[in-house]
């Protein structure tokens, strides 16, 4: 049932959608400041599409925004206005670079956290490891049977 | 073959797999036992290609009675579009990713005979287990062989965008490499398990690595540059969570490939190799599961059924968690290895999995970030390319520039100052080349200039790697191509590789600063310019293909050059479901495209035309291809072939100590 209702609504967006992105009637004269809506675009989600930008989608809702966009611009807004105007307008879900704030903290701050904590281990490691490998060599082949595997099987032209 | 005897060849190899599983967890100990599992895996790979070739051959006679076959084929589809059907939606797709599992399994049964017996046992036992899972759960969740009754006449026909050459190469491979690390993984098991861990252990998984690598790069690449021309508005990599799922095995299988290297040869970073064999299947599991769950939607979820997501989720947890859990466990209980001092090969080796890893988890936290925020406070925020691009590419930056050092670096202990000289021509030849390049664009240190500065950097620091390695210029020019032909092929794979990635660097670098784009409504006769080219639109007609209505557009293409091109793009309906679908008219230019795709055609007969011109974009795949020819190249190096005995003498050594 969910599966037909799905197919159905495909189908209609699908007659309802024209075929392309940016259509060559939404193109201000200003070449500037159509660079600008272009940039903007870019990082405006499509809000019923799949993770698209308005500025890819074919759906008429990116149409909107995208004439939304040109028109805010054309009247003198800057670009952080507009972002902001669509935001208050449909929530940050519309930004595809998310705002940087409490609830964004850890998407944020995770991976410098982890190259961070990951550099600081590997200095600790360094330090507290043994200077001389004779003490666990045990643990592994050592350097004669290395070098005579190196000789069985051609390493020592890779040296 | 009726599509019964697939579904009783399936059953049975469910069954089969089961009890392979529960005989290899009870007996693994057991040299006895050893041929049992590795004919139970062959058997196992002979039922599961019946089942698939019954599937195959129901699709191939559209045969409507199969629920599957009526549901995403049609008729009047080209026999290659009605085979790769089979694979174009949930169940069969899943059937192929088994078919790809059993293909390993039977693999490592073949491929595995020196192997000592525990780790033998082990890798087919987790093998088997992860097979019975995922045959099982076809068999109850998404099952592909239901007949329906009474047979429609027709069947409703596959998603437009589906239909294309694409889909017969880019799910395989992808698979391939997805389910290629499996191995790895149970190699990761079955060392925990039977705590033997040393530099064979490494050498035995470098090439299911490789193997698996190298089918993950071309996925990948294929699948970016089928969503380049077949989605109609010329972009090849969207960030999308279902490229990200793609994306993360392949970070981790790259990060893999570099320390199973430092645990080879210099019996270091044990622990956390086994650790990247384990993520490295998790990732592709939650790939998997991300796809199939319908957590996410895209062009690749299909028809998706959030009850066979739990299933997936349950499988999954036993898997993965079952794996961490016996990490945590067996993981103290290896010893470090051998030692090297920061500056070597190693710490190089070390650096590149510092920033590889990071990646994965910029990667992982920017994909999966949003769906857990909704999930708990229910605020909806969207995570797209600006900024994978800002987060990822910054790490990036720091990794690629080391790159060329790697190879340079001598083993365990490196004199910087004296490698840096060894590299001082390579980083002058980059330095000038890059200055030619801003001195030309007129452009200072923007993102471009970095990005070619980079892209430049790794390719000219691959080949200088060579040469350096032939001492050209330092010894006679005779002895130095003796060196060459004596070269080892690693070496040359190591530089291939490298330069691949360099390739595709400056590829994304140059398209993504340089393309241009002229969006406009053009009647016949009426042209366009676009970076020099004249665009001509020479007329139009409609026509009826096998299963869709399509309207050609064809262009006249004059070059800056003065040299003519003809290209036609299309706009098609396919019938069954009314979907639309486009499709591009691509022209090579040397490495560079013209992208040319219509819209709607107005009341006055005006087609709307947007065309790209897109500089050396191709690089961007060449390089991918490039990569996986040094992946290939170091697969086929003998070292990999007769490795396996060696290791024998490594253990009768060690017991003896």
């Amino acid at each position: 049932m969910m599966r037909r209702l799905a197919l159905v609504l495909t189908f209609l967006l699908m007659l309802a959608a024209p075929a392309f992105a940016v259509q060559p009637d939404e193109v201000l004269a200003d070449p500037a400041l159509e660079a600008r809506a272009r940039a903007i675009s870019a990082q405006l989600r499509c809000l019923v599409c799949q993770n698209q930008s308005i500025d890819d989608s074919e759906a008429d809702l990116a149409r909107d925004l995208r004439l939304l966009v040109r028109e805010r611009l054309v009247g003198g807004d800057t670009d952080g206005e507009v972002l902001q105007y669509l935001v208050n307008r449909y929530g940050e879900f519309v930004l595809l670079r998310p705002v940087f704030a409490l609830h964004t903290l850890i998407l944020w701050v995770a991976a410098p956290l982890v190259l961070a904590g990951g550099a600081i281990g590997l200095v600790i490691w360094v330090r507290r490891r043994p200077k001389s490998g004779r003490s666990n060599a045990s643990a592994g082949p050592t350097d004669e049977e290395l070098a005579a595997l190196a000789r069985l099987t051609d390493q020592s032209k890779d040296a | 073959m009726s599509i019964e005897l697939g579904h009783f060849a399936m059953v049975l190899a469910f069954a089969l797999a089961a009890g392979q599983a529960i005989v290899g967890m009870l007996f693994w100990q057991r040299d006895s036992v050893t041929p049992i599992l590795q004919q139970a895996s062959l058997l196992t790979f002979i039922l599961v290609a019946i089942a698939f070739a019954a599937l195959l051959q129901a699709f191939a006679l559209s045969d409507f009675s199969v629920a599957l076959v009526y549901e995403y084929s049609h008729s009047q589809q080209p026999l290659l579009f009605k085979l790769t059907s089979v694979w174009g939606n949930h169940e069969g797709s899943m059937l192929l990713w088994v078919l790809i599992l059993v293909i390993f399994g039977a693999a490592l049964a073949v491929f595995g005979r020196n192997l000592p017996t525990d780790l033998a046992n082990l890798t087919l036992t987790v093998q088997s287990a992860m097979i019975a899972a995922f045959s099982g759960f076809i068999l109850f969740t998404s099952n592909p062989f239901l007949r329906l009754s009474p047979a429609p006449l027709e069947g409703r026909d596959l998603n437009p965008v589906l239909q294309d050459i694409g889909l017969a190469i880019h799910p395989p491979l992808l698979y391939l490499g997805y389910v290629g690390l499996s191995v790895c993984f149970a190699f990761a098991v079955a060392a925990l398990v039977s705590g033997r861990i040393d530099a064979a252990w490494a050498r035995w998984v470098r090439p299911w690595t490789l193997a698996s690598w190298m089918f993950l790069t071309l996925g990948i690449a294929m699948g970016s540059y089928w969503a380049y021309y077949e989605l109609g508005w010329g972009g090849w990599w969207y960030w999308d969570p279902v490229e990200n799922a793609s994306f993360m095995p392949w970070l981790a299988a790259t990060a893999l490939l570099h320390s199973a290297l430092v645990m080879e040869k210099r019996n270091a970073l044990k622990v956390w190799s086994i650790f990247l064999a384990i993520v490295a299947f998790s990732l592709s599991l939650l790939g998997t599961f991300l796809v199939r769950s319908g957590i996410l939607t895209s062009v690749h979820s299909f028809a998706s059924d959030p009850t066979r997501g739990i299933v997936i989720l349950a499988i999954l947890a036993v898997i993965i968690g079952g794996a961490f859990v016996l990490f945590a466990l067996r993981a103290n209980a290896l010893k470090a290895g051998g030692v090297f001092a920061p500056i070597s090969r190693e710490g190089a080796l070390v650096l590149n999995n510092l920033f590889l890893a990071t990646g994965v988890v910029a990667v992982f936290v920017g994909t999966l970030y949003p769906l857990l925020l909704e999930a708990m406070d229910g605020q909806r925020i969207s995570v797209g390319a600006p900024f994978f691009n800002l987060t990822f590419g910054a790490l990036m930056v720091p990794l690629v520039l080391l790159v060329p050092f790697g190879p340079y670096l001598p083993w365990k202990r490196a004199d910087l100052s004296g490698v840096v000289q060894r590299m001082v021509w390579a980083m002058a030849a980059t330095l000038v080349v890059w200055l030619i390049v801003a001195f030309t664009l007129q452009s200072g240190a923007t993102l471009t200039t970095l990005g070619l500065l980079l892209g430049t950097w790794i390719v000219v620091g691959a080949a200088a790697d060579i040469l350096d390695r032939i001492r050209l210029g330092r010894i006679p020019l005779g002895e130095s191509m003796r060196r060459l032909t004596g070269l080892p092929r690693t070496a040359w794979s190591t530089a291939i590789a490298h330069f691949g990635l360099g390739v595709s660097i400056l590829g994304i670098v140059i398209v993504s600063s340089f393309q241009t784009e002229n969006i406009t409504t053009l009647k016949a006769g009426e042209s366009l310019e676009i970076s020099g080219y004249t665009v001509t639109l020479s007329g139009s007609k409609t026509y009826q293909g096998p299963n869709y209505v399509g309207d050609a557009v064809g262009f006249a293409i004059v070059t800056p050059g003065g040299s003519n091109a003809e290209a036609v793009s299309e706009k098609r309906v396919y019938t069954a479901q009314r979907m639309p679908s486009t499709e591009a008219a691509i022209t090579n230019f040397g490495f560079s495209q013209l992208y040319l795709a219509i819209g709607d055609q107005d009341e006055s007969g005006a087609w709307v035309v947007r065309a790209w011109f897109k500089p050396y974009v191709t690089l961007v795949w060449i390089g991918a291809l490039i990569m996986a020819a040094g992946g290939l190249l170091s697969l086929t190096d003998r070292r990999l072939r007769i490795g396996a005995p060696k290791p024998a003498r490594t253990r009768q050594k060690a017991e003896a100590a």
